[in-house]
Parts: C-alpha cells; sequence; structure tokens
C-alpha cells in the first residue's frame, strides 16, 4: 500500500477539525467552505475505494495494519470487504450532503462544524477498523460530538434528548466492552483481531453469553425494541442534518456490529439467538409501523418509521441465510438513504413552517409543487413500492426469512401494509386537500435543497431499478458470512 | 544494605529534605513568594533527575527499613507531578492566601518526601509512622486556610476520622506484630504459617483491621463518609493533591501489605474486596448524581474511582496489578487536572456550585474544553487516558472470572456518564447571565496543559506506562 486510502477516509475529517478550530470564529464562510470541502473530498475518496474495490474476493481489501500497543496486542487494523464498503459509499455521501443542509446553522458555527467532522471520523472509523479495541474506540468517539450536536443545537428538549441518547449508548458499549474483553482472553492466541478469531470455536455456552452482551450494545444503536425509546426524542429534538446523521448512519453501527463482529466471531451464538431475533424483528417492525401511524409529528412518525424499517434488517440477519443477509445488508443503504431524504424534506418544511404538526397543514401541492414531486417520490420509495430501492431490499428480506420463519414473515408484512398506511396519510395530510391559507405564501424549494436530495433520490431508483448495482459488491462477502455461519 | 551505602539510592530523599529546610529559611529571610514556589519546583524536578542507574533493580536499604523497587521509582516520579501541578497552580492563585504561601510550598514538599517513603518500605513500622506523617500533613494543610471556617470544620472531621482508622491500623499491625514476632512484611507468611490453623482467626482479624484503617485513606466505603466535606472543605489546589496522592499510596501501600503479607488468605481478602469495590462504586456514583457542586461532585466520583481501582486490587492478578498501578497513573492527571480547572473557576467566580459554570463555553473556551476533556476521561471515553485505565481495570475482573463485579462496575459506569455529562452540560448547555471573560493565569493554565498532555498522551499512546508498569511489578516479583 503506497497511498493508506483508508486512513486517509478516517482521518481527513480530524485534520478538517482542526483546520476549523485554528480559523477565527467570525470567518464561518471559511468555515462552511473547510467543513464541505473536506466532506466532498471524502466523498470522491469514498468513490475511489470503490473502483479499487475486487468484486470477486469475499474478504477484506486494501488492509493496513500496524501494531499500535504491543503490550495488548491491539492493532490499528483498517479494512474493507463488501460488508462495509456500502456503509462508508453511504456515510460519506449522507455526511457530504448534510454538511451542504448545515448551512442553515447560525448559531456557535465554528463548534458546530468542528463536532460535526470529528463525528464523520467516528464514523468512518467505526465501519473501517477491524480491530475490536479500535472499533470501540470509534465506537465510543461517536458518542460525544453527537451528544453536543443534539443537546446545543437541538429542539425544546434538547438537554434530555441529548443526555438519554448518551447515556442509553453508553450503557449499551459497556457491555459491549465486557463482551469484548471476554473475547479477547478466552481466544488463542489473545487478538482483537477480528478477521484472526473467526478461526477461535468457542464454546457453545460462552457464545451465548458474549452474544448477548454485545447484542445490548449492539441493540439499544439500532434500537431494537424495546431499547428504542431513546430514539424519538433524539431524532425530534436533533437539528435537521444531524437527524440525517443519526438515522442514516448511527442506526447503522449497530446492525453493522452483528454483520462484522457478533456473527462471524459467534456463529453459534448467532444461530442459537436467531429466532429470538426475529420475534424481537417483528414486533419492532409491527410495534413502529402502528405508533408512526398515530404521530402528528411528521419527525416523530419518520423516527418511528426508522424503527419499524430497521426492524426488517432484523429480520434478514434472524435467517442467517445469503438473500436475507443480502437484503438485510441493502436494507440497511435503503433506509438510509431514504430516511436520510425524509428527514431533510421534513427539515425544509419545518424551515419554512416553523411546525411539524401534520394536522396544520394541507393543501401543499399546489403551494410548493417540487417538494410535493420530491415528497412523494420519496414516500414511495419508503413504503416500498417496486421500482425503488426500499422494495427490492424488503423482498429480499421477505423471500429469505420465509423458508425459514413462516410465521414471523408473515406477521412482518403487516409492517409493509402499514408503511403504506402512515406514508399515504401523511402525504395525503401535507399535500392534499384544501390549501390553508396561513400557507399561501410558502416557497418552494431552494437549489441548495434540490441538490441535497437530488441525489439521495437517484440512488433510490438506479438500485430500485437494476439492483445488482450494488449486490455485486454485496455478495461475495455476505457469501462468505453465511459460510462461516453455517 | 548499612545507612552509609543505602544514601546512595536516597538522593531524592535527601534533595528533597535539603529543600525544606532550605525553602522554610528563604521564607524567614523574606524571599518573595513566587520564587519560594519555583524553587520547590526546581527542587521536584531535581528530586527525580538524581534518579540514576537502573531504575528496575531492587535494593534493600537502612537495614531492610526501606525498599528501592519498581515501584518506588514510580511513586518518585508521580510525586513530581502529584505535588509538583498544584504548587504550581498556586503560585498566581489567591484560594491559598499569599501570607501562607510559604508554609504551603513546604508543607507539600514535606508531604512529597514521606509519600516517597510510605511508597518505599515494606516494614511495619516504617509504613506506620510514614503513613502517620502524610496524614498529620494532609490534616494541616486541609485547614491551613485559618479563616475559612468550612475548611477549618473540614480540617477537625479529617482529624477525627482518622484517628480513629490510625487507631483501628495500628490494632491490626500489633495484633500481626504479636502473632508473628516481626515487623517485616517479607517474614510474614512463614511466621504466619507456622502457627497453624488455630490461629488463622487471629490472623484475619488482623488482616481485616489493617484493610479497614487503610480502607480509610483511600476513601474506600464505608469508611469513606470524611471525603467528601474534607474534599469539598479543603483549598481546591489541597482538595486536588488528597484526591490522588495519599489515595495512590494507600493502594500501593495496601497491595504491597495484601500480596506480601497475606498471600495465603488470598481467597478472603479478594472476596472480600470485590464486595468492598461493588460498594464503593456504587456508593460514590448513587451520591454524586444528586450534587449541585462541582467540587462535591468530583469528590463523591473520586470514592467511586477508588472503587474502580479496588477491581484491580481484589483480581491482584498480574493483569489486576497492572490495572491498579495504570488506574493510578491516568487518575493522577486526569482528576488533578479537573481540580485545578475547578480551581482557576473559583478563583474568578467565588463559587463551585453547577450555576458558575453556565455559559463557560463562551467565557472561557479553552477551560471549558479541558474540563470537558478530564471529563470524559473520568468518565472512561477513549481515546484519553481513563479509557486505557478502565479498560485495564474491566480486563481484571473479566480475565479472573469476576462476571458479577465487571457488570456492577459497568452500570456504574453509566451512572457516572450521567453526573460527569452534568457539568458538561452546564458549561455548553445552558446560556449563563455572564458574558466576560475569565482572566487567565498563566502558571495554573500551564499546570492545567501539563495534566491535559498526561491525559491524551496516554490515552492515545500507553504503551510506555505500560512497559513502565510492567518493569515495576517484575522488579517487584523478585523480592
Amino acid at each position: 500500500m503506497n497511498f493508506p486510502i483508508l486512513t486517509w477516509l478516517v482521518f481527513l475529517p480530524l485534520l478538517g477539525m482542526l483546520a476549523v478550530m485554528l480559523t477565527p470564529k467570525q470567518n464561518e464562510k471559511l468555515i462552511k467552505q473547510i467543513a464541505t470541502v473536506v466532506s466532498a473530498l471524502l466523498f470522491l475518496l469514498s468513490l475511489k475505494v470503490l473502483m479499487a474495490f475486487n468484486l470477486h474476493d469475499g474478504g477484506i481489501q486494501l488492509a493496513e495494519k500496524v501494531m499500535w500497543i504491543p503490550q495488548l496486542n491491539v492493532h490499528y487494523y483498517l479494512g474493507i470487504d463488501g460488508i462495509s464498503l456500502p456503509m462508508v459509499v453511504l456515510t460519506a455521501l449522507l455526511s457530504l450532503l448534510a454538511c451542504v443542509a448545515s448551512y442553515g446553522i447560525k448559531d456557535r458555527v465554528k463548534e458546530y462544524f468542528a463536532l460535526y467532522l470529528l463525528l464523520e471520523t467516528g464514523m468512518l472509523g467505526t465501519f473501517l477498523a477491524l480491530d475490536l479495541f479500535l472499533f470501540y474506540v470509534f465506537w465510543e468517539v461517536v458518542l460525544v460530538p453527537m451528544y453536543f450536536l443534539i443537546g446545543i443545537w437541538g429542539g425544546p428538549r434538547k438537554e434530555y434528548a441529548a443526555i438519554k441518547f448518551f447515556l442509553y449508548t453508553l450503557a449499551g458499549s459497556l457491555f459491549m466492552l465486557l463482551g469484548i474483553l471476554a473475547i479477547y482472553f478466552t481466544s488463542t492466541p489473545q487478538t482483537f483481531d477480528m478477521i484472526a478469531l473467526r478461526q477461535n470455536n468457542f464454546a457453545a455456552g460462552f457464545q451465548h453469553i458474549v452474544f448477548l452482551a454485545l447484542f445490548l450494545g449492539f441493540a439499544i444503536k439500532v434500537p431494537i425494541w424495546p431499547f428504542h425509546t431513546w430514539l424519538p426524542d433524539a431524532h425530534v429534538e436533533a437539528p435537521t442534518p444531524i437527524s440525517v446523521i443519526l438515522a442514516g448512519v448511527l442506526l447503522k453501527m449497530g446492525t453493522y456490529g452483528f454483520f462484522r463482529i457478533s456473527y462471524p466471531i459467534l456463529p453459534e451464538g448467532a444461530h442459537w439467538f436467531a429466532p429470538w431475533m426475529g420475534i424481537l424483528a417483528a414486533i419492532g417492525i409491527i410495534y413502529g409501523g402502528f405508533v408512526a401511524l398515530a404521530q402528528t409529528d411528521f419527525k416523530k412518525l419518520v423516527a418511528y418509521s426508522s424503527v419499524s424499517h430497521m426492524g426488517f434488517v432484523l429480520l434478514g440477519l434472524a435467517s442467517c441465510s445469503a438473500m436475507g443477509m443480502n437484503g438485510a445488508l441493502l436494507q440497511m443503504f435503503s433506509h438510509g438513504v431514504l430516511t436520510g431524504a425524509l428527514f431533510l424534506l421534513v427539515g425544509a418544511l419545518y424551515d419554512r413552517a416553523h411546525t411539524r404538526d401534520l394536522s396544520a397543514f394541507g393543501g401543499l401541492g399546489a403551494v410548493m409543487k417540487v417538494y410535493a414531486g420530491i415528497l412523494i417520490f420519496v414516500s414511495m420509495g419508503s413504503l416500498g413500492l417496486p421500482g425503488l430501492s426500499g422494495f427490492v431490499a424488503e423482498f429480499m428480506i421477505l423471500l429469505g426469512t420465509f423458508k425459514i420463519y413462516p410465521v414471523i414473515t408473515g406477521l412482518s408484512c403487516i409492517g409493509i401494509l402499514l408503511a403504506a398506511c402512515y406514508m399515504l396519510y401523511t402525504v395525503q395530510r401535507v399535500l392534499l386537500g384544501k390549501v390553508n391559507p396561513k400557507w399561501e405564501k410558502l416557497t418552494d424549494m431552494t437549489g441548495r435543497e434540490i441538490f441535497t436530495l437530488a441525489p439521495l433520490m437517484i440512488v433510490t431508483l438506479a438500485i430500485g431499478v437494476y439492483p445488482i448495482l450494488i449486490l455485486k459488491f454485496m455478495t461475495p462477502a455476505i457469501t462468505a458470512l453465511v459460510g462461516l455461519l453455517s | 544494605m548499612d545507612p552509609i551505602a543505602s544514601l546512595a539510592y536516597f538522593k531524592p530523599e535527601l534533595i528533597l529534605i535539603a529543600a525544606v529546610f532550605v525553602i522554610l529559611t528563604l521564607d524567614l529571610a523574606g524571599l518573595s513568594k513566587p520564587w519560594l514556589g519555583y524553587l520547590s519546583i526546581a527542587a521536584l524536578i531535581g528530586s527525580v533527575a538524581s534518579l540514576s542507574g537502573n531504575l528496575f533493580d531492587t535494593h534493600w536499604l537502612f537495614f531492610n527499613l526501606m525498599i528501592y523497587d519498581g515501584f518506588s521509582v514510580l511513586i518518585q516520579i508521580l510525586v513530581l507531578f502529584m505535588v509538583g501541578l498544584p504548587i504550581l497552580a498556586t503560585i498566581g492563585s489567591t484560594l491559598i492566601h499569599e501570607r501562607q504561601k510559604g508554609e504551603f510550598y513546604v508543607m507539600m514538599l514535606a508531604l512529597a518526601l514521606l509519600l516517597i517513603i510510605m511508597g518505599s518500605t515494606t516494614h511495619l513500622l516504617m509504613i506506620f509512622l510514614a503513613t502517620e506523617a502524610v496524614s498529620l500533613s494532609s490534616y494541616l494543610l486541609v485547614g491551613s486556610q485559618k479563616f475559612n471556617k468550612k475548611a477549618s470544620e473540614a480540617s477537625l472531621k479529617y482529624l477525627l476520622y482518622g484517628a480513629v482508622a490510625t487507631a483501628v491500623l495500628v490494632f491490626g499491625m500489633s495484633l500481626l506484630y504479636g502473632l508473628s514476632g516481626t515487623l517485616a512484611l517479607t517474614e510474614m507468611p512463614i511466621r504466619l504459617a507456622k502457627l497453624g490453623p488455630q490461629a488463622q482467626g487471629a490472623v484475619l482479624t488482623a488482616m481485616v483491621l489493617m484493610l479497614v484503617g487503610f480502607g480509610f485513606k483511600i476513601s474506600m466505603a464505608p469508611f469513606h463518609m470524611w471525603a467528601p466535606d474534607v474534599y469539598e472543605g479543603a483549598p481546591t489546589p489541597v482538595a486536588g493533591f488528597l484526591t490522588v496522592a495519599p489515595k495512590a499510596l494507600g493502594f500501593l501501600v495496601l497491595f504491597r501489605v495484601l500480596t506480601i503479607a497475606f498471600p495465603v488468605q488470598y481467597h478472603e481478602w479478594s472476596a472480600l474486596l470485590v464486595i468492598l469495590s461493588m460498594l464503593t462504586m456504587t456508593i460514590g456514583n448513587v451520591f454524586a448524581v444528586s450534587q449541585n457542586n462541582v467540587k462535591r461532585i468530583l469528590a463523591y466520583s473520586s470514592v467511586a474511582q477508588a472503587g474502580y481501582i479496588l477491581m484491580g486490587l481484589a483480581a491482584s492478578s498480574e493483569v489486576g496489578v497492572y490495572a491498579v498501578f495504570i488506574y493510578l497513573i491516568t487518575y493522577l492527571f486526569t482528576n488533578l487536572g479537573a481540580f485545578l480547572v475547578v480551581g482557576i473557576v473559583e478563583q474568578s467566580e467565588g463559587s463551585n456550585l453547577l450555576e458558575a459554570y453556565q455559559g463557560l463555553s463562551k467565557r472561557n473556551p479553552f477551560l471549558a474544553m479541558t474540563l470537558t476533556i478530564f471529563l470524559l476521561s473520568l468518565a472512561g471515553i477513549p481515546p484519553l487516558a481513563g479509557f486505557i485505565a478502565k479498560w485495564f481495570v474491566f480486563a481484571s475482573a473479566i480475565h479472573i472470572g469476576f462476571i458479577s463485579l465487571a457488570v456492577v462496575a459497568a452500570v456504574n459506569s453509566a451512572i457516572a456518564g450521567f453526573y460527569y455529562f452534568k457539568i458538561v452540560k452546564a458549561m455548553y448547555l445552558s446560556p449563563g447571565d455572564k458574558e466576560s471573560p475569565i482572566r487567565k493565569n498563566h502558571l495554573a493554565f500551564t499546570a492545567v496543559l501539563i495534566a491535559l498532555a498526561g491525559t491524551i498522551l496516554i490515552g492515545i499512546l500507553p504503551s510506555p506506562v505500560i512497559v513502565f508498569v510492567q518493569h515495576a511489578f517484575m522488579s517487584f516479583r523478585t523480592l
């Protein structure tokens, strides 16, 4: 490796953060430029990784490994495979778009972008780390900027939402830490290397316990019912770009943990827990859908729809089959794109109307024509209309799971019905009906807003029509993972 | 080794003894106070610089009354920071009355000497003398601001609790001496083994009594009652010093006593320490949650931290020993750093309440950010020093199979996150009513920067610290 591209991916934002911190805080324009340039470079780097990626290799590519703490056998070990690649591209894409969407931030701009860039480092590091110690470091690094980003720039109950998010995730990750330590001390030779750990055949009882410890950490992040209660608060209070990151990337860190750590290292534990995973998934899908249906706050509705959609990822994981897990990974990507777009749309509406109360709107389709078009498009993607990415992912998941858990899969289908209900009901309440005279003066989408939404729509459509575009990157790695599981 | 030959390994102590007398005299002669402070720091640096030769050779000094091993070297280096940083922060501060600064520096230097001696002995008589001398000096330091009623009250409380603890400690030691007929810890296991099974009850009683005595020094629950009041009442630089220095030495001595004198009773004291560890961290964390005085929050947090360190001691495996000392080293920089920032804010605001911290991120972004980093480190967030420490204590518990202890510690760490972030919230999230920037005090800021550097560097590159502790442990094991 001449050019450590993954290291640049992780630490370029950190350099950007230092640059922002050295900029005088009055020079807000320069600060925004630095953050945007860094995020854009990241996106380009992620595309470069995409180009360099070998499609036929299901293993780790572009690995960078350096000894970090020899006394603990901790390595600085980065690498990418078909599972992390979609997540890295998703993170880089959403980071860039959310950065552009952050121009609306007026207060304490310097601190905002410094923390935002630190967040990018944490997220990319989490997806690229292949050493459990390093993974944990990045996992926790994400927490701190997120706390501030919600707590300083959030809505009315921001302080409560921020600390709730922080404490939930911290509690979960501490149990994950215990699990990691248990794995380390039980492995021979003792190592934190995620790839080498796959060779260890841990005893079944040990795998069950450690799987549960890791599950707690990941489940809170996803969040899996009943650990989801921090999510509506955090999403509702967070500023729009941070909601995008939270729903688009942070939730995926939880399910990514299953793909990267729990399943390959503890296959026996994964099989043992799979039925419960399926049941929790179904509960999340149905519960999230019903609660979303009852919401009058647009943002809360999208937040609960995330609980429902992430349930499908878990359902795919529960199947332990190639089809289901491919679908689950695709759903992670697709949900990141679609929910990111939905949050941007909610934010656009809120910026104009200063309310998110769905019952207050109506007839906006006549006032904001471009907005209406985009909202309908994204809603269709979210409810699983064939031809858009959500459908492909959910269909694959249901297909992969049906053979194994027919009842759970059948029940989960209710979730798709519910998604149609709450999305269409939302579209109806916002866009259709009589124009409320209060909203007659609302302006349509600005160029900047369209710029942030257009790439997401293109990706949704492209994957929906021609899913092999992304599946070809994922399939070899998923096949290898399923091989480990059986 | 006889006394004359021993002096070659006694240079750091000699330098400190000389400095105590010189600075005392210069104070009387009327040298300006800042210069006394600089001289004190120079003496501390000189004492560390005089360490020479192979640091990890083990030598017995003064007819086996003192020992020179890796851990005593470690303490000599740590003392430079434990004593040096509070002195540096005090030179330009008003928290210690200007007229009393001369005495303050002399007291601190004397304490540095006593701490080193406390850390370099395995002889019960020396342990008792050094521990008591450290305690007496601490009582005086706490009450040194004699016009401050709260400080006087704290000092008296400290003295009364301390006296009881000392009595219990001496009682334990006397029992042990009566049973074994020796004061040297190294001979204890053989002598105690000769006693036969019927005397084991008495041996355990002596052990538990000594544990109680040291438990007081390290603020172990249920003997921690004095800690919050004393730390709150003491002048802030002293409070910071007290949370790190006597505690670290208390742990070192306790570690030596338990592992050298009572290896046979490992299962008994280990089981006891597991329970006390859970109790200490839980009490510390639960009581910290409802406090609204930053100094009291940090005081209860330091009780909780003692609980985490006890985890490593309870395990006392190789990882456990590393955990204890790595924790003490990282905790030194982190907690002292936090108290230094608190001191700067207190001097400017005259208050330690959370309200005084509101809007600090606007009034002095540097202070707010450094205090946040110290608090994150205390909460064990990577990549800071506190995380490495937490990693080791958790590892020691998991490694030896104390799963329930590890789970209790994990839950506790989450609780701790709440109150540390109460302070962060006040600084960053709550708008303050004052906008005026906080005045810079360059020396105090330098002290904060040193602590900050330690907190961040150990977090990112922990290897040198781990290697040092490994060597120290190896030299200790050759005993």
